[in-house]
Parts: structure tokens; C-alpha cells; sequence
């Protein structure tokens, strides 16, 4: 059957060596800047100098990398954005199932206008946010805490994930709720022993977008984490470009740190990724 | 639908109150706050002063704010418009050609390098290519020069006329991976028959592509153009870490031209307006994609 999709022309002749050489260029494009950046952050400034950036490395040094990982602090940024992520992904994974429990099993009056609400409240730009929270904050005196931050972000993810919980719970099987109630389970005792546990694999790539996506934001905590111990990775990264010491080599270096976490989740969370994004956001 | 359950609705409520208390306090409160202080003049000290609607008189004559929902008008065309008909192109024939010519496991491998850059955070990418487009040692330039194009070399971010152009075209490298995968995935519900039918009646692929694959995958398209536009409405860190809306004003957006009143010149009530002119545009797009979206559903079920 597969055999129908493609015309012969493309399924044998030459052409589709044609359209795999011209995807690969393609390909080659999009990945050449992590190339270009990994080869240069390995490099030492002289041999850059004599070089430049094109040329490949002709020994491989990591003085660069560790001199901007000891300089910034960088195990200390790793550990607040480790610390913001997991605690967001975990809070607002429970805090969304709770709503879309209420919302797409418990079907409570008002339904449709708690959905919109929550996916407004998603969608909404963060600089409408921003200022009041920013004063409140520091009227709490939670300003340039983590604790500030992993609150907003819980809210804001788990608005997403209400949204879209909620349309999976719409169909969740009814049989297993009217058995479990027949047993004389109430409300909590079904939510913990029966929605979650079958709900699971859904859970899991809500877990792990929420995770990536608090880790990769920038505006908010570039707001609320102002000293230097309380920074995340983007924020470190983001405001140290055009710093004095951050020379050719060392911003390619400080590029790769950066990158590097990304690639790592990329290929931890890959499958549940792909999945996620394919199975949210067209039902 | 069978709506006989022997719980009562009411009951379900009480599982609502951390969401909805939370939501309160983190989104509707602030946004109240904003709403309101868009219409006095105030320096985030002492009491604000009520002014009515000056703010947005002000808005209406001032050639940044003009010029940041310009910008915002190219880079959607960079977020949303080209990466989805590059998406679209890429998608069809990974799932189309690639897969069945190379198998489906090449075809993922290409999909995977394409979604790469989606992945980075916003800022890092930001850094990235600030790097590479760095006008003494960037690697694009040397690039150019090495190849002989030195003529070529250009001040890509530093540039008041190049320097949005750098930038959407570093926004259309870091979305087109989104459209990819979208649209592979909605490929899978297509019927080879289909095809095969056309290809029998002599339609070319490029017939094909035009008038099946782009009629099948209307849910996705609409999906993705939605979705990136907002992602667009909204971009911040990019533009941050890249030129700070710079040279001049040649790349200033909405949402930084607010980060700017709000904490560089102390005009929380002037911010307030932008953010609060965003937002309605921001709204008022969800709830079109709303009622689209039920539209369809509804002519879908019958």
C-alpha cells in the first residue's frame, strides 16, 4: 500500500536521490548552528584568532567552557532552573488535573466559560501580568525569590493544562467511575485510584512540557530573579552578551552550556514530545 | 451522552478552588491592576494619578508604538507564514517521498533535525545567533569572506535596515520544525487510496499536494497559523537578547516596547496601555479560534 503514494518516477529514478541530497542540505542548514558553535567553543582564543570560526578545531580544549562555567556560577543556575522546572512540571501537573477532574469528569455548571477562562489565561501576553505582580511581590516580599516564580509559572502552565485535560477527561470511560462508585468510592478515592493511574500517559507529556517549557522561559524570571544566586540558565546567558569579558570564544562557549541541557531533554523526552504536540493540540 | 450519574454536579466544584483561588490572585487580579493603571499616569511610587484615556491618545501619535505593531505585522509573516508553507512542503514529501523511498525511519531522522532548534530555549537561541551574525567575529561573515563574497559582509543586527530582516529569518529557522512535525502527523490520517486514485486519473504530485494534501490537513494549518501568530504577538526574549529592539527602534516589538515603560523609564501607566491594547488583541483572536474551532466540530460529528 505504501507503494501507491509515490509516483514511480520518484519511488525509483534518480529524483529521489535528488530530494534526499536537497533535504539534507536543508537539514545540514538548520543543524549548522549548533554545529558552528560547538566547534568554536572548543577552540582556544589564540587558535580562533589565527583561524577564525569557519575552521575546524585543531585541538580540542575545554578551558573556554570551564573557565565561563566557573565565572558565572553555572552549577549554581543549572540547580535554580532544575529546581524552578520540577517543581513547576510536578505542582501544575497536579493543580491541572484537580481543575479538569471538576471540569471534564465532574462536568460542574459554567464549563465552557472555565475553559475559556483558563486557556485566555494561558494565552494572555505576560507583560499584562508582569508590573502588578512585580509589586505585589515585593509587598509579600517574595521579590526575587524562587518561590515567586515557581507560583506564577504553576498557574500559567497548569491553565494549559486544564484546556487541554479537560477535553481528554470529556471521554474518559464511564463504566470504570459508575464500578468504582457502585464500591462506594467517593470522589477523592476514584480521582486518586482510578482517573489518575488511567490517565498516566497523558500526564507524563504534560509533565515533561511543562518541564521544558518553564525551563526555556526568559521574560518573567528575567524579572523576578535579579541577584546572581537566584538566576536560571536563559537569564545568566540572556543578560551576559555584550559583557565585557565575553570574547569570541567564550560566548560560543557560553552558547554551548546553554545548548546543551536542551539537546539532553530533547532526546530524554523526544517520543512523549512528538507525541504531545501531535495528540494536544488537534484532538 | 448519558448524563444520569449518581453524584451530584455540586460536588465536583470543591476540586475547582486551589485552581480557581490561584488563578485569581497570579492572573485576574494582575490583569485588573494593569486594566486600570493603563489609565493613569504613574511611576511605580507614591499614588497614581487618574488621566482617563491620555495614555492611549498618547499611543495613537506615538511613532514607536506605530512601529512596533509594524514589525510585529513582518515578524508574523517570519512565525507563522513561511515556516508553515516551508512545513507544509518539507512534511509532504518526508511523508510522502522519503518515507516510502528510504523508509520511515530516515524520514523521522529529518524530521527530528528539523525540530532541533524549536527545542532551545528562547534566549539561548537569541545567544546563538547573536554570535553568528556578530558583525568583526561572526561566523557568517567569515563564512563570506572565506567564499569570496566579502562584498557580502554586513553589519546583520547593527544595521537599522537589516537588522529586522537578521531577525526574521533567524525566527524562521527556530519555528519550521513546529509546522513539520504538525503536519506528518496529520499526514497519517490520509488515505493512500486516495492518492493512488488521483495518480491513476494522471495528477501530478504538485496537483496532489494542492488539491488533497492541503484540503486534509486544514485542521493543522489552522492550528499552526494560530498558534505561532500568538507566539509571534507575544515575542520577547528573542528580540531581547538579539538587538534590544534596536539600532534605534528598527526592531522594537509590543512587549518590549512595555518591558522598556515599565522598568527602564519608570511609565508603569503608558506600559500599562500597551500591555492592555496586546491583550485585547490577544483575546480577541483566541476567542475567533474559539468559535472557528467549534464550528468545525460541530459540522464534523454530523
Amino acid at each position: 500500500m505504501a507503494a501507491g503514494r509515490a509516483s514511480q518516477r520518484t519511488r525509483r529514478g534518480p529524483g529521489r536521490h535528488a530530494i534526499l541530497v536537497g533535504l539534507s542540505i536543508l537539514l545540514l542548514l538548520s543543524l549548522a548552528p549548533f554545529l558552528v558553535v560547538a566547534m568554536n567553543a572548543v577552540k582556544t582564543p589564540a587558535d580562533y584568532a589565527a583561524h577564525g570560526p569557519i575552521a575546524l578545531p585543531r585541538s580540542l580544549h575545554l578551558s573556554a567552557v570551564l573557565e565561563f562555567w566557573s565565572r558565572v556560577d553555572f552549577t549554581r543556575k543549572l540547580w535554580n532552573s532544575l529546581v524552578i522546572s520540577l517543581s513547576v512540571a510536578a505542582l501544575g501537573v497536579a493543580l491541572s488535573v484537580m481543575n479538569a477532574y471538576a471540569i471534564g469528569i465532574g462536568r460542574v455548571r459554567g464549563r465552557v466559560w472555565f475553559l475559556f477562562f483558563f486557556l485566555a489565561a494561558n494565552l494572555l501576553p505576560q507583560e499584562a501580568l508582569v508590573y502588578p505582580l512585580y509589586y505585589l511581590s515585593k509587598q509579600l516580599h517574595l521579590y526575587n525569590t524562587l518561590t515567586v516564580v515557581i507560583i506564577i509559572f504553576t498557574v500559567i502552565q497548569a491553565a494549559f493544562g486544564t484546556y487541554l485535560l479537560s477535553s481528554v477527561y470529556d471521554h474518559f470511560p464511564r463504566d470504570l467511575l459508575d464500578a468504582a462508585a457502585v464500591d462506594g468510592a467517593g470522589r477523592w478515592r476514584m480521582l486518586v485510584q482510578i482517573v489518575v493511574p488511567v490517565s498516566w500517559p497523558t500526564l507524563t507529556v504534560l509533565f515533561a512540557f511543562f518541564f521544558i517549557w518553564t525551563w526555556n522561559e526568559f521574560f518573567l524570571p528575567l524579572v523576578f530573579l535579579i541577584s546572581n544566586d537566584k538566576q536560571t540558565v536563559p537569564v545568566a546567558l540572556g543578560v551576559l552578551q555584550g559583557d565585557r569579558f565575553m570574547d569570541a570564544t567564550m560566548t560560543s562557549a557560553s552558547a554551548l552550556i546553554g545548548i546543551l541541557p536542551a539537546v539532553l531533554f530533547f532526546f530524554l523526552f523526544q517520543r512523549t514530545l512528538i507525541r504531545g504536540i501531535t495528540a494536544g493540540a488537534v484532538k | 451522552m448519558t448524563s444520569k450519574r449518581s453524584p451530584s454536579r455540586s460536588g465536583y466544584l470543591v476540586f475547582l478552588v486551589p485552581g480557581l483561588v490561584l488563578s485569581t490572585a497570579v492572573i485576574l487580579v494582575p490583569l485588573a491592576m494593569t486594566i486600570a493603571t493603563s489609565f493613569t499616569r504613574w511611576q511605580g511610587v507614591g499614588a497614581p494619578t487618574w488621566i482617563g484615556l491620555d495614555n492611549y491618545a498618547r499611543l495613537l501619535h506615538d511613532p514607536s508604538f506605530w512601529a512596533s505593531f509594524r514589525h510585529i505585522a513582518l515578524l508574523i509573516i517570519s512565525m507563522a507564514v513561511i515556516p508553515t508553507l516551508i512545513g507544509l512542503v518539507l512534511a509532504t514529501v518526508l511523508f510522502d517521498i522519503v518515507a516510502v523511498a528510504f523508509g520511515s525511519r530516515t524520514a523521522s531522522l529529518f524530521r527530528s533535525g528539523f525540530y532541533l532548534p524549536q527545542i532551545l530555549p528562547v534566549a539561548i537561541a537569541g545567544v546563538v545567533w547573536g554570535w553568528i551574525l556578530h558583525p568583526s567575529y561572526g561566523a557568517l561573515n567569515s563564512l563570506l569572506e572565506a567564499i569570496g563574497l566579502s562584498a557580502l559582509r554586513h553589519n546583520w543586527l547593527g544595521d537599522p535596515d537589516l537588522a529586522l530582516n537578521s531577525v526574521m529569518a533567524v525566527m524562521v529557522w527556530v519555528q519550521v520544525g513546529y509546522p513539520v512535525v504538525m503536519f506528518m502527523a496529520g499526514l497519517q490520517r490520509v488515505d493512500p487510496e486516495l492518492y493512488e486514485a488521483a495518480e491513476v486519473d494522471g495528477a501530478t504530485w504538485w496537483q496532489r499536494f494542492r488539491t488533497i494534501t492541503i484540503y486534509l490537513l486544514r485542521p493543522e494549518i489552522y492550528v499552526v497559523l494560530v498558534t505561532t501568530t500568538i507566539a509571534a504577538l507575544k515575542i520577547f526574549g528573542q528580540i531581547f537578547v538579539l538587538t534590544r529592539g534596536g539600532p534605534g527602534n528598527a526592531t522594537l516589538v509590543p512587549s518590549y516596547f512595555a518591558y522598556k515603560n515599565f522598568f527602564e523609564k519608570a511609565s508603569v501607566g503608558y506600559g500599562s496601555a500597551i500591555s492592555t491594547v496586546l491583550t485585547a488583541i490577544i483575546l480577541a483572536l483566541t476567542y475567533a479560534f474559539l468559535r472557528v474551532q467549534a464550528r468545525g466540530e460541530l459540522t464534523e460529528r454530523r
